[in-house]
């Protein structure tokens, strides 16, 4: 499994979400290396198709899956479960994908 | 950039709402205390403020408080942050205040707004009495423990200093031109 991290360094929410899913990865007892990259650069968002901070990925598909694909340097809105909005995504979110990717078949 | 800090005089301002009328701030001469909030439509940590600023503005009305929100955000590189998307979100939300729009960002870069949301509380004469967060968690309402803006408005209200003059305002930096 690869689970990759993606912020922009002046959105404040990324040390926080990086910390719930290190926390929920060790939860669900997976300990793989969080890939950790910082998107510095407009042309960088484009190129890594960061739509906003911070970004999880598990097995290159995100944990929740935008609508809308507009790359940006920006701090990125979740909507969770009770429908508020968050800079950070829930721990259930967090979960489900990393479940999921257990689950699928490798290659 | 130069800060506006507690205790300085605000910076008078005229800028266009989203009701398509302009707003100055001289408009709210009469009000008790006025919180210039800098926020903006697409910034997570601002819509997660909003139902607080709205709840906020009708349990002080009563008592001579005026919010009034700006956006300053570069609509063009944030689309969600364009004027039109901003009467959308007024709507959408039932803002029970103005909702304006800093076009130029002079506004901001007076009051030296850095962040969305960030609160500026000015008393009745014009002088800044608590400037930052509305409160100290953007994530959950429910575990807020320190209601700065509140807090601050009740102390204003009440002819004293808040206890609290200053926070550091969590959220989206301004994004500017």
């Amino acid at each position: 499994m690869r689970v990759s991290f993606l912020y922009y360094e002046e959105c404040p929410s990324h040390e926080q979400a990086l910390e719930r899913l290190s926390e929920v990865m060790a939860e669900e007892g997976i300990f793989t290396d969080v890939e950790v990259f910082e998107v510095e650069t407009e042309e960088q968002a484009r190129e890594l198709r960061f739509v906003g901070s911070p970004t999880i990925r598990v097995d290159g598909q995100d944990i929740d899956p935008p609508g809308e694909a507009r790359y940006v340097l920006a701090c990125r809105a979740y909507r969770l479960e009770d429908n508020r909005i968050s800079p950070l995504p829930s721990r259930e979110m967090i979960r489900r994908a990393l479940r999921s990717a257990a689950k699928s078949p490798p290659g | 950039m130069p800060k506006l800090s507690p205790g300085d005089n605000a910076v008078p301002f005229e800028l266009p709402g989203v009701d398509d009328n302009n707003h100055a701030l001289a408009d709210y001469a009469n009000k008790e205390a006025i919180g210039v909030v800098f926020t903006c439509n697409h910034c997570p940590y601002a819509r997660a403020w909003e139902d607080r600023l709205i709840e906020i503005q009708a349990d002080f009305a009563g008592r001579g408080v005026q919010l009034v929100a700006i956006s300053a955000n570069d609509a063009k590189k944030y689309p969600d942050d364009s004027f039109p998307r901003m009467k959308e979100r007024s709507e959408e939300k039932g803002f029970n205040f103005p909702y304006l729009y800093d076009e130029s960002q002079e506004v901001a870069r007076a009051y030296g707004a850095e962040r969305t949301p960030e609160v500026f509380l000015l008393d009745k004469g014009g002088a800044l009495r608590y400037h930052g967060a509305v409160d100290d968690n953007y994530d959950d309402p429910a575990a807020v423990k320190s209601h700065y803006l509140i807090d601050a408005l009740e102390a204003v209200l009440g002819g004293r200093e808040p206890a609290t003059k200053e926070t550091a305002p969590v959220g989206c930096t301004i994004k500017w031109k």
